[in-house]
């Protein structure tokens, strides 16, 4: 890792010749709340002016980039011969600018299971491979939960990383992709100053967090509380919407299903993203249904986030978003939830 | 027809219209990219608005529109009998759809602010089960094409017709909507069955539930959830009455 810091004018030129040359996707605004907040999403952008840096958080999360809600896996074209199979890992190179920390660490996360682990997905790591990642620091929204599950910081994952130190950028430069493109660009050593500014600044954000849950020891207390009344409390507001996964930037489940063209021609083998929340998530060929209970869908979602992950990589899969309770129509809490279970709630 | 080297009989389908708007058969030749395809799978022996050629010799009938007067309930089970598969095309078809709300008031005063004179005889509208046995039912209004033609696609491979179980929102995420309840209004996409791809979300309108009950239903959290915005039960309950499609989900409310 290099580390070095650039003006706000530099970045403004570095990102404006990066939008002319490559596809570039930003938070803009899309929509505004009930409250009349601004509502957020990563979209391709066309000029810097577009931008809106200082945004709170995404929707829905950058992980679409990488794993889309649908995606072909393989199509099938019949012939005399019978048929021919063609599968396409190729994506165009992409930046994202504006990936906030907890996000680069769900990347990180997704990494682990879809790169890293016993069955690599040759579609993601295609992805993940051609997105440039240029990250950036926020103050947190009082719902941002990520320093309870440490995920607040980042130390790879992504290409640069920008922290606003007033005049100019901290910036963490992570690849020789990243250090190749600044080539063009004034950029300036890091002086004891900016160093200085760089620690207050990150201490600063650090104490900013309103928004804490204790997740040590949860893998065991979910074990011990598996027939806790709190899964029937949450369970009674589930709508079974899935829409929490939808958004999540660590849910990677799917289903898939085989599609034949009109014309009888070619077929496709079709992934899409599901959810545990969701009705037949756990239903089996025969009809069997090991789930019916929305609670206990509920229920399996935390644990697959704070004892299924935690078994395999000693870490929760939740990175403390609250994207889940933003999307939510019955605005169930991760962190109530986990407080419930904690009895932190009860007086 | 041939599918991977095993021949297809292409299937005798014949349309029907009842008290409906014909939105759902005007679906049917919409997507005309591929209408050629879908054409081919099926021959149609009768279909008003597309040729005055009628034959009877049909084996799947797709019946659009709902019940509401007497002499249609002889055509319909007329139909029945010369039709091997039955199908109910769209929401009125399936649940008597937007002329439903016709059976909140009386025939009489529904007849007499509608017409001055000539005053036809009508019943209170009833959707196509209640009058045959319905084989298959595809809602929607109007039905999707999409939809559709996967199913004409099944019923030609004799293959399972999977329906799908989970509610709109799923679709409304796909297409990166922002949510109608996080802006503070009413939608009813969670407890809808998907298939539309959210389509009216996706237009700017919340989803009212065309396509009936999705799987797995949670009405009187959604009621709370709804009441919580400060949306009155009157204006939930009316607008769930809206296509008739969403009347079970408030069944075992009391
Ligand atoms: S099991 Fe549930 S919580 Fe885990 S990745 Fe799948 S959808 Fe997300
Ligand atoms: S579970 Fe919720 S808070 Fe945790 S990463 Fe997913 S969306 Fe974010
Ligand atoms: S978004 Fe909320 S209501 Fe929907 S499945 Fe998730 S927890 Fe349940
Ligand atoms: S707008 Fe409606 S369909 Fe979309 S997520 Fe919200 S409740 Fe579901
Ligand atoms: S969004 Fe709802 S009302 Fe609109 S077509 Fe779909 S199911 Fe029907």
């Amino acid at each position: 890792m290099l580390f070095k810091t650039i003006t706000k004018e530099n970045l403004r030129t570095f990102i404006t010749n990066i939008i002319k040359e490559n596809q570039t996707f930003a938070p803009v605004v899309v929509s505004t709340d009930a409250d009349n907040n601004p509502i957020y999403q990563f979209k391709k952008v066309d000029s810097f002016e577009e931008i809106k840096i200082n945004y709170t958080k995404s929707y829905s999360s950058i992980k679409n980039f990488f794993l889309p809600y649908k995606e072909d896996l393989s199509t099938f074209h019949f012939n005399e011969n019978g048929w021919e199979q063609k599968i396409n890992y190729r994506v165009n190179p992409r930046v994202l600018f504006g990936v906030r920390a907890c996000d680069i660490n769900a990347l990180i996360k997704l990494d682990q299971v879809l790169m890293k682990g016993s069955f690599p997905h040759p579609y993601y790591i295609a992805r993940r491979k051609n997105t440039f990642i240029i990250g950036l620091d926020h103050e947190p929204m009082a719902d941002c939960f990520c320093q309870s599950l440490d995920t607040n910081e980042v130390v790879h994952g992504f290409d640069i990383f920008l922290t606003d130190i007033g005049p100019k950028y901290f910036m963490l430069i992570n690849s020789s992709k990243a250090f190749n493109l600044l080539k063009n660009i004034t950029i300036e050593e890091v002086k004891e100053e900016d160093r200085e500014n760089y620690i207050k600044e990150k201490n600063r954000l650090a104490s900013l967090f309103k928004s804490h849950v204790d997740v040590t020891g949860m893998a065991n207390l979910m074990d011990i509380e598996f027939e806790s009344s709190v899964w029937q409390k949450w369970g009674d507001k589930c709508l079974s919407c899935g829409s929490c996964a939808m958004v999540c930037p660590t849910c990677y489940c799917y289903t898939v299903c085989e599609k034949i063209n009109l014309s009888l021609k070619t077929a496709s083998k079709e992934k899409m993203l599901y959810s545990c929340n969701l009705i037949d998530f756990a239903e089996v060929a025969g009809g069997h249904n090991f789930r019916p209970k929305s609670s206990d869908r509920l229920k399996y979602r935390y644990y697959h986030q704070h004892r299924g992950f935690v078994e395999s990589f000693d870490e929760s899969k939740c990175v403390g978003c609250n994207r889940c309770q933003k999307a939510c129509p019955a605005d169930i809490n991760p962190v109530e939830v986990l407080r419930d279970l904690r009895k932190e709630n009860i007086k | 027809m041939e599918f991977s080297g095993i021949p297809l009989k292409k299937l005798r389908a014949a349309f029907f219209d009842f008290t409906s708007c014909e939105g759902c058969q005007l679906q049917i030749l919409n997507h005309e990219k591929n209408l050629p395809d879908f054409l081919s799978l099926i021959e149609i022996v009768n279909f008003r608005e597309i040729s005055s050629d009628k034959r009877d010799d049909y084996e799947i009938a797709f019946i659009e529109g709902a019940v509401s007067r007497k002499d249609q309930i002889d055509r319909l089970k007329d139909i029945r009998k010369k039709a091997k598969l039955v199908v109910s095309l769209g929401t009125c078809a399936c649940y008597g759809g937007v002329n439903a709300i016709k059976n909140n008031f009386s025939i009489e005063s529904m007849v007499d602010e509608v017409y001055k004179e000539n005053k036809p005889e009508t019943i209170p509208v009833q959707k196509i089960s209640e009058i045959i046995s319905v084989d298959l039912e595809i809602p929607g209004c109007p039905v999707s094409k999409i939809e559709l033609e996967y199913i004409i696609l099944c019923l030609a491979l004799g293959s399972v017709i999977e329906k799908k179980k989970y509610p709109v929102c799923i679709e409304c995420k796909q297409n990166m909507n922002h949510c109608f309840i996080d802006k503070g209004s009413l939608c009813f996409g969670a407890i809808t069955r998907a298939g539309c791809d959210s389509i009216c979300v996706n237009g700017g309108l919340p989803c009212y539930g065309c396509r009936g009950p999705s799987a797995s239903v949670n009405w009187m959290s959604l009621k709370n959830i709804l009441i919580d915005k400060g949306i009155t039960e009157e204006e939930i309950l009316e607008k769930l009455s809206l296509f008739n499609s969403l009347n079970e989900v408030i069944k075992d409310e009391n």
